[in-house]
């Protein structure tokens, strides 16, 4: 075999501390990640001062799109260890007689955002495989008197999970009356006392301004 | 470790002069895009909540909202565009033909919140001097006996404002939380959420330019 000559040599320089640092930063960010997860509806919410994080757990989202939508997501993405999703799933599906099967309840405990389906079309929806088919099914839960299915997966949630805590999450530009409406809808279920969900922004108060 | 020590066997072969050295560029070129796209879909700043109480809804007919005293009251109704509409006292509904004017504000510093702090004084320097002292360590007490410090204070207050919040329904949710917010930041010790009267509708169109809703709406 020929030698290889080998060219002759450029300055070398060591990349290992960089890889190093890389390598660190990389682990960080891996380990404190938290994936956002693409919403059925784009939601800005509004900054307020408040501090509290929102909670992790044994929570109920309602997400009021600014089209006056509304949809809702329990516990915050997938599902936790005590596995309240499926069943508030079948007790929704008892009082409107649809029986969901093992898949679907699978299904319904994986899905990682919020939900906007009528339970009328649940069944449909859960089976559907494709994102971008699923989407069609996203029209909102349905919340008039006549039909106030909103209501009733509050009252089963609560059921199932009795320290459930509920959250608003809406738009700036959610028009009022779906607020009112959402407000009244939980007053009426004695749901007294729930979260704003909101960003956080700083707000200055000049004391001495206030003190003269 | 970027180089790769090569043991020499048995002498037979000639020993290299330079130990294969190992390229790592693509390796970094690869950390970076890794590290460049964890960095920007992490969300950093988790959201917020903030908590808010309703009382409870009068079901009993007989029942009767608790009665507040009209000197003290502050009524403050969100109206379209990200306008304020305030008045203070009451408003009888007999004297439809003759509303009082309301008057409009912002939601910027110098507007709601000047308002607000003008009339809040003595319980927001009450508590502006507690978490002086606080900070200051005048006071030795437990981070978690703070919150509920400053709300016995709250509770205790009897000269403040009792702001009464309202929504026309041209208001949307980001005023809502606005003015919740604005509550928090002013130290407001009573500010119930209620139902927009019909004659107070009418009293922020007449304000607001709109031309009336002919079905005035009774709650």
């Amino acid at each position: 075999m020929p030698k290889i000559k080998l060219p002759t040599k450029t300055p070398h320089i060591d990349m290992t501390p960089m890889v190093d640092t890389f390598a660190v930063v990389l682990t960080f960010l891996l380990l404190t990640t938290t994936m956002r997860q693409p919403e059925p509806a784009n939601v800005d919410t509004p900054f307020s001062i408040s501090e509290t994080p929102t909670p992790d757990f044994n929570s109920m989202t309602f997400l009021l799109s600014p089209d006056g939508k509304v949809f809702m997501n329990f516990d915050n993405g997938p599902d936790t260890i005590l596995k309240f999703r499926p069943k508030i799933l079948v007790e929704m599906g008892k009082r409107y007689g649809i029986e969901f099967n093992e898949f679907e309840q699978r299904e319904f405990e994986k899905y990682p955002s919020s939900m906007g389906v009528p339970i009328t079309q649940m069944k449909e929806f859960l089976n559907t495989k494709e994102a971008a088919g699923r989407k069609n099914f996203q029209t909102g839960i349905p919340m008039d008197s006549a039909d106030n299915q909103l209501a009733m997966w509050i009252q089963y949630a609560r059921t199932v999970n009795p320290n459930i805590q509920a959250c608003i999450k809406g738009d700036s530009k959610t028009e009022f009356p779906v607020v009112k409406r959402v407000l009244d809808i939980l007053q009426e279920l004695n749901v007294k006392r729930y979260s704003l969900i909101t960003n956080l922004e700083g707000a200055k108060i000049n004391l001495e301004e206030i003190q003269q | 470790m970027a180089e790769v020590i090569v043991e020499e066997k048995g002498g037979k072969k000639k020993a290299k002069k330079h130990p294969p050295r190992l390229d790592m560029t693509p390796m970094v070129d690869l950390m970076c895009l890794l590290i460049t796209f964890f960095m920007l879909t992490t969300a950093l700043s988790k959201p917020k909540v903030m908590d808010i109480t309703l009382p409870d809804k009068l079901t009993d007919p007989n029942q009767k909202a608790p009665l507040i005293a009209a000197s003290r009251t502050l009524n403050i109704i969100l109206g379209p565009e990200n306008k304020i509409y305030w008045y203070p006292g009451t408003v009888k509904p007999e004297d439809y033909n003759n509303l009082p004017p309301v008057f409009e504000t912002d939601f910027s510093a110098t507007g709601i919140r000047q308002l607000l702090l003008d009339r809040n004084r003595a319980l927001f320097r009450k508590i502006a001097d507690f978490k002086q002292q606080v900070i200051s360590g005048k006071i030795n007490i437990s981070q978690d006996s703070t919150e509920s410090a400053i709300r016995k204070l709250k509770t205790d207050d009897d000269t403040g404002p009792i702001v009464l919040i309202k929504a026309y329904k041209k208001a949307n949710y980001g005023n809502f939380v606005d003015i919740l917010d604005e509550m928090n930041i002013c130290g407001i010790a009573r500010c119930p959420f209620v139902d927009i009267a019909w004659y107070e509708e009418r009293m922020v169109e007449a304000a607001a330019g709109i031309a009336a809703t002919t079905t005035a709406s009774s709650n």
